[in-house]
């Protein structure tokens, strides 16, 4: 059952107070203007028993992805594409405010936002992943664990699966008397885009992007949009128990379609693909 | 997302004769759970959703309660018969995800500082599902909560707008969702004017995104429509059997 939350990272009124002036001043707490993206750090390869690997730091919050690949049955209704399957993680060393146990429903959304990008803008074809027809395919696993929280999981997330995903080599299966057999050689990923996540929020009357932990605790409501290469929206996510204007989300839209666009850029280059 | 057939004809009809700006036929019954204290029967096309609301009532377990305002517990479930396959009764990952949006999709409009350390239950049971049973479910539940006499800033009004054959189209069903091109459920207060709820599956362009939101608001205030006058029905039904 959903329940309303009491917020775990308490923020004092007066910082509160300050932080309100600032933002409406145009600058952030941290220095960075409303529309700031903190730095973004990728490192590939971090984790050589998986297929692909990345550990991303979006400012202090770090997420490591991985990329596992196995054969299997198709989903149901999805007879002739490859399975892809994300998970995330957020793992009781990246915050005292994080305790072990099953997945609550923050972290449940937060694996089935940045699916949906990767799976809505069809970052790989999967029909492209099909041993036989619907009975074998290749299912691919992205896990993710959170290593260190500031803020927009989100973001650093969906990053961390699309570096790991767009620089992974996945293993060549074959079908050998009726049995899958591992090849040894690999092959590129069936990429067709690059989805990026950008996360807005509300506090108060300003609209700022890419918050902090610190900010998260101040914010009213949340809204992520997930672009694709071509310049379209391709999915979209609204959080916590504020609103948006009509207006608001068409102005968070077109931003989100501009600073998508630069920070696809910037995780190309920082991932080496053309 | 395949798109192996023509989900609009020449006409311009959809695959259940509708037009593009059509709704479903939909029907709201309030009060039909008689031990709740407030709740609703939605039909929304084949669509039949139960939304029913307990409280403001004592939080358990204590710890949970909140000094300043209510907590609104929310749970949306999918019966096993509900779908074409049987679907297993312990929530899954959709419905815990669903539970969460639609809980805060109703917040806004309920003025929860009125009942400190209270809490308000709100459960959601889809019987039948036919595409788009989360906005069923908070048309629902919204109507449900304004039975309830719960204080409220507004009614909250939820409809799904997408892109069908390329087709900027309201109140997807559950094949258009399917084999459609995108699909956008959005939770508007159309007093206050704001969105409560915004989702997107699939690919719209910058143009067809505004379309579509634009498409999608004027599907909730339809929905308001039929809401306001099931309430109306309820409270005021005799004394306009009376005048006539």
């Amino acid at each position: 059952m959903s329940l309303s939350k009491k917020s775990t990272v308490i923020v004092e009124n007066l910082r509160k107070k300050q932080m309100r002036e600032s933002i409406s001043a145009g600058k952030r707490l941290d220095g960075r203007s409303l529309d700031e993206i903190r730095p973004i750090e990728i490192e590939l390869d971090v984790i050589k028993k998986a297929s692909g690997s990345a550990w991303v730091k979006l400012g202090n919050t770090e997420v490591v992805a991985g990329v596992k690949v196995e054969t299997g049955e198709p989903f149901e209704g999805l007879e002739n594409s490859g399975a892809l399957i994300i998970t995330a993680e957020v793992l009781p060393i990246a915050s005292p405010h994080v305790e072990p146990g099953p997945p609550d429903e923050e972290t449940i959304e937060l694996a089935r936002v940045v699916d949906r990008g990767v799976r809505e803008s069809e970052m790989l074809d999967l029909s492209k992943l099909v041993l036989v027809p619907g009975k074998i395919v290749y299912t691919i696993f992205v896990d993710c664990s959170v290593i260190n929280v500031d803020g927009n999981l989100l973001d650093a997330t969906s990053y961390a699966v699309v570096s790991a995903l767009a620089s992974c080599k996945l293993p060549v299966f074959e079908i050998k008397d009726d049995k899958v057999v591992e090849t040894g050689k690999t092959q590129e990923p069936p990429i067709t885009t690059l989805p990026i996540s950008i996360t807005t929020v509300r506090i108060g009357d300003y609209l700022i992007s890419d918050p902090s932990t610190e900010e998260e605790a101040c914010m009213d409501a949340r809204l992520t949009i997930t672009t694709n290469s071509k310049g379209s929206i391709v999915a979209m996510q609204k959080g916590l128990k504020g609103y948006f204007s009509i207006e608001d989300v068409k102005s968070i839209a077109d931003k989100a379609l501009v600073k998508g666009e630069e920070i696809r850029g910037k995780i190309k280059g920082l991932i080496n693909i053309g | 997302m395949v798109q192996s057939r023509s989900l609009i004809d020449e006409s311009g009809k959809r695959t259940d004769g509708r037009v593009i700006d059509e709704l479903r036929e939909v029907k709201i019954k309030v009060g039909i759970v008689k031990n709740a204290d407030g709740s609703a029967l939605i039909e929304f096309g084949k669509n039949k959703i139960i939304a029913a609301v307990y409280g403001p009532r004592e939080v358990h377990p204590k710890h949970m309660a909140l000094s300043d305002r209510c907590v609104v517990r929310c749970r949306y479930h999918m019966s096993p018969f509900s779908t074409d396959t049987r679907k297993s009764p312990a929530p899954s990952r959709r419905e815990t995800e669903i539970s969460k949006v639609i809980r805060e999709a109703l917040e806004p409009a309920l003025i929860l500082e009125d009942y400190p350390r209270a809490a308000i239950d709100v459960f959601i049971e889809v019987l039948q599902a036919d595409g788009g049973s989360r906005c069923a479910g908070i048309s629902a539940a919204s109507v449900a909560l304004a039975d309830a006499g719960i204080n409220m800033r507004d009614m909250v009004s939820a409809c799904a707008a997408g892109k069908v054959d390329d087709k900027i189209v309201i109140d997807i069903n559950d094949t258009e969702d399917k084999e459609g091109g995108a699909d956008m459920p959005v939770a508007y207060m159309p007093n206050l004017k704001k969105i409560s709820l915004l989702q997107l599956d699939g690919e719209l362009n910058p143009n067809e995104f505004n379309t579509c939101l634009d498409a999608a608001v004027r599907g909730c205030l339809k929905v308001y429509e039929i809401q306001r006058s099931s309430l109306i029905e309820k409270y005021f039904g005799d004394e306009k059997d009376m005048k006539e």
